[in-house]
């Protein structure tokens, strides 16, 4: 289904106003996206992408500002959703967010720059100066501490930095400084052929390959208007569902590793494992990469391979089932998981959260649902919520969510037999004229919720501008507040009950 | 309950004849890696050197995609459990003898690197895990980061993949690992 878009060019000072009319009528931030126009029509243009969930619609806000002032008001105080994003695109492409109240640079660290590294005329192989890091004396109450930990990270996990301060063993704030990741992928993007690029939007995260593809793929098929081949549609929802499965099956896992409960820390390993090796037999790839491709899929499943993912996702569910039952009725991980680091229905309205973090809160919010793709509008499936927003609610929701791609991934491959019998099997679209200057944006729900990819053509079916918004970058503004009044063993576990990932989030 | 602690003992059983897991998949590509048991058996020979053959290894991020992370992740699950061939990941690079790196060196990682390769006591040795580390990851050189690990600090053993599969990243490791053992025999401690 291609999104219907509603599109208003209104003035910069109009900004704030309209942004909280949209607000006020139930709309929330979905990406805001920078772009440098100058050389085609002599402006900068910033472009807010809303959407409305229960009506399944998308609203887009563009505003332009000349080149000789790149400056519009900040509408992070009616919409603190926007927070992060004026920040990027002030940093990235100099266009200031005028009275931010907290204009710190955020995705290149340390000094402030004064030469934008997404500007067009910026060359793509030039260095940045160094980073230059002030620590900032912080200013304490009595009995006050602040705890800093990271970048590098004791486990074999991605980096980041916190600053906890504490008072006795109660978190009374959390300061994250993330983007330690950020490795430019949208610049380097930018001038390749877009189906070359897919290759490179996999590599945004490591285990959201899959979505992310297909959140790519979206924008560029809804901008050359294409439909693709029946049997690509399934063998993507296929994908997109294993890809879900292993996830959450691992997050279980690494929960149980929040508190050092080995027991299901291993199950959950060997179950990840399991399913590992399946994705591996399926595409060649561990995390399912290369299978997706703009216009359809790369490779079709056989019948043999079906019935060997039906076999082993119902062998890995039902152990999952035991394992859970496990975990779940253990004295201690209800101790330690139960109300902590609750998460407030609040919150996650108010900075738009995605995934199993919102519907563990109790907001329904999916994409598959709201903004149903490839097979998924043909599918009938319940989205599983959880209300109490706490650790606990998390891992349910995750439980509950794995069972319900269970019966999805059955459904799938019944819909998947009637083509593999067939011998003259199309799997690809060829990609039609995309037209210079067009844009849009994609849409797929990952493990961690709604990815969205906004992709603007230049000439010769390349690249000019792509805006990765993975769901991690939705939610991580909201892990802080998680964490109030928590204590510091608990924020491993509560890191780990979002299951965000810093390298989709920083790309 | 019971029904799971029996098919834990099943799994470690699995484990132990990691000869045959590997040989499940020695048809994928086997002609890029030496037969594993082989793998194990050097494993062994290792143990009774001098050195010991046990390594603590510290992992470094150094702007990677997450999946080379979740791949060394991988060897420590119960399938192929590295803790068997006496390695463990600390958590301080003071600790370590050997680094894991990923990642092709982003711009706001680069001191944490330069630090942490400084910490490490010697003798050491770097492993470069995936094609972004190693430098010939699909991500050049750009703004944000350097394409690769080589300008900053020595790469001692290359892990080639995207991710490495984890019995690579365990090869990987082993190579490292001889390579700690000749030095120490020949220049001693
Ligand atoms: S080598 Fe591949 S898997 Fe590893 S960090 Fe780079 S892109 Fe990710």
């Amino acid at each position: 289904m291609t999104l219907m878009i509603s599109e208003m060019e209104i003035e910069r000072n109009q900004l704030p106003a309209e942004c909280l009319r949209l607000v006020e009528a139930g709309y929330r931030l979905l990406t805001m996206v920078g772009t440098d126009e100058r050389e085609e029509i002599g402006h900068y243009v910033l472009r807010y992408y809303f959407a409305n969930d229960r009506a399944s619609n998308v609203t887009l806000l563009t505003v332009k500002m000349p080149a000789n002032d790149p400056t519009y008001p900040s509408v992070t105080a009616v919409m603190p959703a926007a927070d992060w994003y004026e920040r990027e695109v002030y940093d990235l492409l100099g266009i200031e967010p005028l009275s931010h109240p907290n204009l710190h640079p955020l995705v290149l660290h340390g000094q402030r720059l004064a030469v934008y590294p997404l500007r067009r005329d910026y060359p793509v192989d030039q260095s940045l100066p160094e980073v230059v890091r002030e620590v900032e004396e912080p200013n304490l109450a009595d009995g006050q501490f602040i705890v800093p930990v990271g970048p590098i990270h004791a486990g074999i996990i991605e980096p980041g930095h916190f600053r906890f301060l504490v008072e006795g063993e109660r978190i009374e704030s959390l300061t994250a400084q993330l983007f330690y990741t950020h490795r430019g992928i949208e610049k380097s993007a930018e001038g390749m052929q877009v189906e070359e690029a897919m290759a490179l939007v996999e590599q945004t995260c490591g285990v959201c390959s899959v979505s992310h593809a297909l959140a790519y793929a979206h924008a560029i098929e809804a901008l050359a208007n294409m439909t693709i081949p029946v049997q690509a549609k399934w063998t993507r929802t296929l994908l997109g569902e294993l890809e879900r499965l292993y996830n959450h099956v691992g997050d279980v896992g690494n929960l149980c590793a929040g508190i050092g409960f080995s027991f299901g820390t291993m199950q959950a390993g060997r179950l990840k494992e399991q399913l590992q090796q399946l994705n591996d037999d399926v595409t060649g790839h561990r995390y399912l990469r290369g299978a997706v491709v703009v216009g359809g899929v790369s490779k079709a499943i056989s019948m043999a391979l079906l019935e060997r993912i039906r076999m082993a996702v119902s062998s890995v569910l039902q152990e999952l089932g035991e394992v859970a039952s496990v975990i779940l009725s253990h004295e201690i991980v209800c101790d330690r998981f139960a109300s902590a680091g609750i998460l407030e229905r609040a919150v996650v309205e108010r900075f738009g959260a995605v995934g199993p973090a919102a519907r563990a809160s109790g907001v329904e919010r999916d994409v598959r649902v709201n903004f149903p793709y490839d097979g998924y509008g043909d599918l009938e499936f319940s989205v599983p919520t959880f209300q109490a927003g706490d650790v606990m609610a998390r891992l349910q929701q995750r439980i509950a969510e794995v069972n319900e791609t269970g019966k999805l991934i059955e459904t799938i491959i019944k819909n998947l037999t009637v083509f593999v019998t067939k011998t003259n099997q199309t799997l690809v679209t060829p990609l039609r004229p995309l037209l210079e200057g067009s844009y849009t944006i994609g849409m797929s729900e990952s493990a961690r919720g709604e990815n969205v990819h906004f992709v603007m053509v230049g000439k010769h079916q390349t690249i000019r501008r792509l805006r990765i918004r993975s769901a991690s970058y939705a939610n991580w503004p909201i892990v802080p507040f998680a964490v109030l009044g928590n204590v510091i063993p608990d924020f491993p576990l509560i890191n780990k009950s979002f299951e965000l990932c810093y390298a989709c989030c920083d790309r | 309950m019971w029904n799971l602690v029996r098919k834990r003992l099943q799994t470690a059983v699995v484990t132990r004849s990691a000869v045959e897991l590997f040989d499940q998949s020695a048809s994928f590509g086997a002609d890029r890696q030496s037969p594993l048991d082989d793998l194990l058996m050097r494993f062994n020979r290792l143990a009774v050197t001098s050195f010991g053959g046990a390594v603590h290894v510290r992992h470094v991020d150094a702007g990677s995609c997450n999946a080379c992370e979740w791949e060394l992740n991988a060897i420590l699950n119960p399938v192929y459990d590295i803790s068997r061939m006496r390695i463990d990941f600390v958590a301080s690079p003071r600790h370590a003898d050997l680094l894991t790196v990923t990642g092709g060196v982003t711009r706001n990682l680069l001191e944490a690197l330069r630090k942490t390769y400084e910490a490490t006591a010697f003798p050491k040795a770097i492993v470069a895990i995936g094609g972004c580390a190693i430098g010939e990851g699909l991500l050049r050189k750009n703004y944000a980061q350097e394409g690769g690990i080589a300008p900053f600090v020595p790469i001692h053993v290359k892990v080639p993949g995207c991710p490495p599969r984890p019995k690579d990243i365990m090869e990987g490791l082993l190579l490292a690992m001889e390579r700690l053992n000749n030095e120490v025999e020949h220049n001693g401690s």
